[in-house]
């Protein structure tokens, strides 16, 4: 979405997340409660003055079978849990790439691969020549920049 | 019976068809909730006038959409013997685009009801949390079970609430009541109940379901007959709109439980 509310938004949410885990004694939300918590807030707004900020949300907890969860929300406030997913124009190319590629049980370097298929198809047909991407990955060790085209300081 | 209509004949057909039905006059929706959706950075007016042409248009589109026909969506309920069926699809799409094929739109609220709401999928989300938020109050409250007319009046007075600013779902509700009878309703965006005794449908699709549903049901099905019925009225009526789909759930409720099956239809 237009960055203003990009930055506004994301930064809200994770600062939010980051007090909810020093009022309640360190406790640390899962990602399906973050996501709800995100959709919460983008519902709440969409009334008042709405965030115009698409998401996509990521994480990985531990009691969860594959660990990792992926949560995609549109400004309007609806969430649902997938397996792949895109936002913008992006998603016109590459949702149908990730229909293809995608299977159950894959590792970090295959969904990875899948990520490269779609960049790629975007610098082949999409009309803005957008060659910067980050690739960031998310496990039981953080979030860490895989690949980065440009200064992930940028973000 | 077209008053009003002239503007935008040609989306809204579907709410032509509800002047002639025999089970409800459901009011015709205001021009207000009909705007030229945008591009994914621009926000909804639910108030007043549609915005204006000077916006982008994708470039694809050129049909004007109803705020209900965004996310698309398809809910039957149906009374057998001793007996509710409800179900929905599975689509979620942002206008024309699937985003996944896996959304439900029925909730269970507890054993013996469940609860249908199809329209816009974030007030659709928001609805469900709500329900379930006051009838748990409800039952700490009360210490007995809400019963589905209780529960009824509930979501229509949540409705109605927001009457100058609604949410964008019409809901429908399907239950067992004490005596183990089928009960069944609808209600529009802002909370006019219609209770029935044979189906209610709620959706894109809803002209399609009516001819369903009106075809195919005969009273007193059984359990396995309700299920069969519901399944192919929803799975002919969603083939033939392109806003709901990607298969469907069937639940049919009874005394002894709940009977969840899923279907496989056109994934298109």
């Amino acid at each position: 979405g237009p960055n203003c509310d990009l930055v506004n938004f994301s930064e809200y949410i994770s600062k939010n997340l980051a007090l909810y885990e020093l009022s309640n004694d360190g406790m640390k939300l899962s990602t399906h409660a973050q996501a709800n918590f995100c959709r919460g807030e983008l519902a709440k707004a969409l009334r008042k003055g709405p965030f115009q900020v698409n998401v996509i949300l990521g994480g990985y907890d531990e009691n969860v079978p594959n660990g990792g969860s992926l949560y995609i929300m549109d400004y309007l406030g609806s969430c649902h849990k997938v397996n792949y997913g895109a936002q913008g124009y992006a998603s016109n190319f590459t949702l149908s790439i990730m229909d293809r590629d995608w299977e159950e049980g894959m590792n970090e370097e295959q969904a990875v691969k899948i990520v490269e298929h779609c960049i790629r198809e975007l610098n082949m047909r999409f009309l803005l020549n957008q060659s910067n991407f980050i690739i960031k990955v998310v496990d039981k060790d953080g979030v860490r920049t895989v690949k980065a085209d440009s200064d992930p300081s940028d973000n | 019976l077209c008053v009003g209509v002239s503007s935008c004949h040609r989306h809204r057909h579907r709410h032509i068809h509800h002047n002639f039905l025999r089970v409800s006059k459901k009011p015709q929706h205001k021009g207000n909730y009909h705007s030229t959706l945008l591009l994914p950075t621009a926000p909804l007016s639910p108030h007043n006038s549609p915005p204006t042409q000077t916006h982008r248009k994708q470039y694809y589109h050129n049909r004007k959409m109803s705020i209900l026909e965004y996310n698309g969506a398809a809910v039957i309920a149906m009374a057998g013997k001793d007996c509710v069926g409800i179900a929905s699809d599975n689509r979620l799409g942002i206008q024309y685009q699937t985003v996944a094929m896996d959304f439900k739109k029925v909730f269970k609220m507890n054993d013996t009801l469940f609860v249908g709401l199809a329209g816009l999928a974030t007030d659709v989300q928001t609805l469900d949390q709500l329900l379930r938020f006051r009838m748990n109050l409800y039952e700490l409250r009360e210490e007995r079970t809400m019963t589905p007319q209780v529960f009824t009046n509930l979501l229509s007075n949540i409705l109605y609430e927001k009457r100058f600013g609604p949410y964008f779902a019409e809901p429908v509700v399907a239950g067992l009541d004490e005596k183990g009878s089928p009960y069944l309703a609808t209600m529009d965006l802002i909370g006019a109940i219609e209770t029935t005794k044979d189906f209610v449908v709620s959706g894109t699709c809803d002209g399609n379901l009516y001819g369903m549903c009106e075809t195919l049901y005969k009273p007193d099905l059984g359990k396995e007959e309700l299920f069969e019925t519901l399944a192919q009225a929803l799975l002919a009526s969603v083939d033939r709109d392109a806003l709901s789909g990607w298969g469907g759930v069937v639940h049919i409720i009874t005394k002894e439980g709940v009977m969840s099956r899923e279907l496989k239809g056109r994934q298109d």
